[in-house]
């Protein structure tokens, strides 16, 4: 019983095997690959594995406190971001090697051709509950 | 409705599913009525309390399963089930419970399902209530409790079970649930006193006085900012005598049966804690025994790594670090116990540099809050 979060990334990640962008797909390459992200979900429903998932837009903005009594400071996007989130998935699983193997059937989406991405994710444990028994 | 009304409602639920069982309804769909049944109770019981708490149960729950039954397609299997009067059968004895504890800890279920099917069959809990615990949504709970179903669907009710594999769950209910609404750590303590009367068992009894002495020592394990106060510095004040005298009890009657195992040895190690009145005053001699003793029960690696702190306490850091050396570091909180003997040792630089890297590796947040406070306590020292 462990919990993982699936990241999904915009940038940042290895280019991927089936490295086409997506508006370079088919109407129908789209489809089918939002079809396998949805179906994956409600498998994982299913499964009783499922936590949460969701997508996040590209553009986001920077905001910071700027000292007592002031308003936040907002900035961005930072064109040097190396990283961009572009969505996850949370799984409770019984295993880390389940977690790879469910993150290994996501990165399958089909992309270009209808042929796998091979896309990378990342694969972050949750911090779990400190045990009672520890000795 | 009021806390001990629910208690003894979820203390009748193993029986009452079993003798839904016993009357020749499908163990899934008993589960179900049940589930219903109980509902109707904290709906109904408040304005109009049974006489026959169980009685009452029983009769609401085969109802239940009957107009689930009636819905159902199988038009013709169903009139066989309704035109065949419920016998009273015979009230279900003290084996039906431990069947049911069987069937939920069947070795074909995954941990996690086999935990979410004895929190809501035995312990009768709600799919809502073990979601919350878990923090899952409450659709993922009700499928893993369904393909839980599902999967011990075949098994026969009346099949000998391993009692190890039901101790393995309540073991990880205790152990690792999560605080939520509902008191796992006191529900995990509630079943398997349950299951102590119904199998003579040392090791049943072993886990019990493991829980109720590690459960004792609960109001001393946190801060009130929520941080971990570790064994050694911890007011003993706080912990609960009843409950200690209570496991130790118990673990006595149980290892005087000379049937050791890994459950026993583990409360024996609690016990010898328990009874020390300063953490200085601690037999160590002693629980390096235990764990040798623990060491040849079981496999784990992780009762190596427990016992090499041990041996530091009885025979000195640098008899625990040589403990150590011969354990693979790879082990999870190696490096934290390497940290410790080392600062024992004296050795603050290093021990520093260890607790800094245990904090990165650490498994949970409270505890690498913890190694990150060593770490910077002894910069600071050392700085100074």
């Amino acid at each position: 019983m462990a919990k993982y979060l699936l990241l999904k990334h915009y940038r940042g990640a290895p280019a991927p095997a089936n490295d086409v962008p997506m508006d370079q797909w088919s109407p129908e390459e789209i489809s089918a690959h939002v079809q396998y992200m949805n179906d994956f979900a409600a498998r994982l429903e299913k499964t009783g594995e499922f936590v949460d998932g969701q997508a996040l837009a590209p553009e986001g903005t920077w905001v910071r406190y700027d000292g007592e009594g002031r308003p936040p400071v907002t900035d961005g996007p930072f064109a040097e971001t190396k990283d961009l989130i572009a969505g996850w998935m949370v799984i409770d699983v019984d295993s880390y090697e389940r977690a790879v193997e469910l993150a290994g059937e996501l990165s399958a989406a089909p992309g270009k051709g209808g042929e796998p991405i091979h896309e990378w994710l990342e694969l972050r444990p949750f911090y779990g509950v400190s045990p009672t028994i520890t000795e | 409705m009021n806390q001990v009304n629910e208690v003894l409602l979820r203390s009748l639920t193993p029986s009452v599913l079993a003798i839904l069982v016993r009357r020749g309804a499908d163990f899934a769909a008993a589960e179900d009525a049940v589930q219903d049944a109980l509902i109707e109770a904290v709906r109904v019981w408040p304005a109009d309390p049974p006489r026959d708490a169980k009685g009452w149960l029983v009769t609401v729950a085969w109802r239940k399963f009957l107009d689930a039954t009636r819905a159902e397609a199988a038009r013709r299997r169903r009139e066989d089930l309704v035109d065949e009067e419920p016998a009273p059968g015979p009230a279900p004895t003290v084996d039906d419970t431990l069947q049911l504890y069987f069937l939920c800890a069947h070795p074909s279920l995954t941990p996690s399902s086999a935990v979410a099917l004895t929190l809501r069959a035995v312990g009768g809990l709600t799919t809502r209530q073990i979601a919350q615990a878990y923090l899952v949504p409450e659709a993922t709970m009700a499928q893993r409790i369904s393909r839980a179903k599902h999967t011990v669907s075949g098994v026969r009710f009346d099949q000998p079970g391993d009692v190890a594999t039901v101790l393995r769950v309540l073991y990880l209910v205790f152990n690792e649930g999560y605080s939520g609404d509902v008191d796992l750590a006191a529900e995990a303590i509630r079943l398997t006193r349950q299951l102590a009367a119904a199998i003579d068992h040392p090791e049943v009894a072993g886990l019990l006085a493991l829980m109720l002495l590690h459960h004792a020592r609960r109001a001393a394990r946190t801060a009130p900012d929520g941080s971990l106060v570790p064994l050694a510095e911890q007011d003993r004040g706080r912990w609960d005598t009843k409950s200690i005298a209570e496991g130790v009890e118990i673990l006595q009657a149980a290892l005087a049966r000379d049937r050791l195992g890994e459950f026993q040895a583990q409360a024996a190690i609690a016990a010898l804690h328990a009874d020390a009145p300063a953490a200085e005053e601690t037999d160590w001699v002693q629980i390096v025994e235990w764990y040798d003793e623990l060491a040849r029960l079981t496999d784990n690696p992780v009762v190596r790594l427990n016992r090499a702190v041990a041996v530091g306490e009885a025979d000195g850091p640098r008899a625990g670090l040589a403990a150590l050396a011969a354990l693979d570091d790879s082990l999870p909180r190696h490096t934290a116990v390497a940290a410790y003997l080392h600062e024992r040792d004296g050795d603050l630089t290093t021990a520093a540099r260890l607790y800094s890297e245990a904090a990165h590796k650490a498994p949970n947040l409270a505890e690498r809050a913890h190694l990150t406070r060593q770490a910077a306590r002894l910069n600071a020292r050392r700085s100074r």
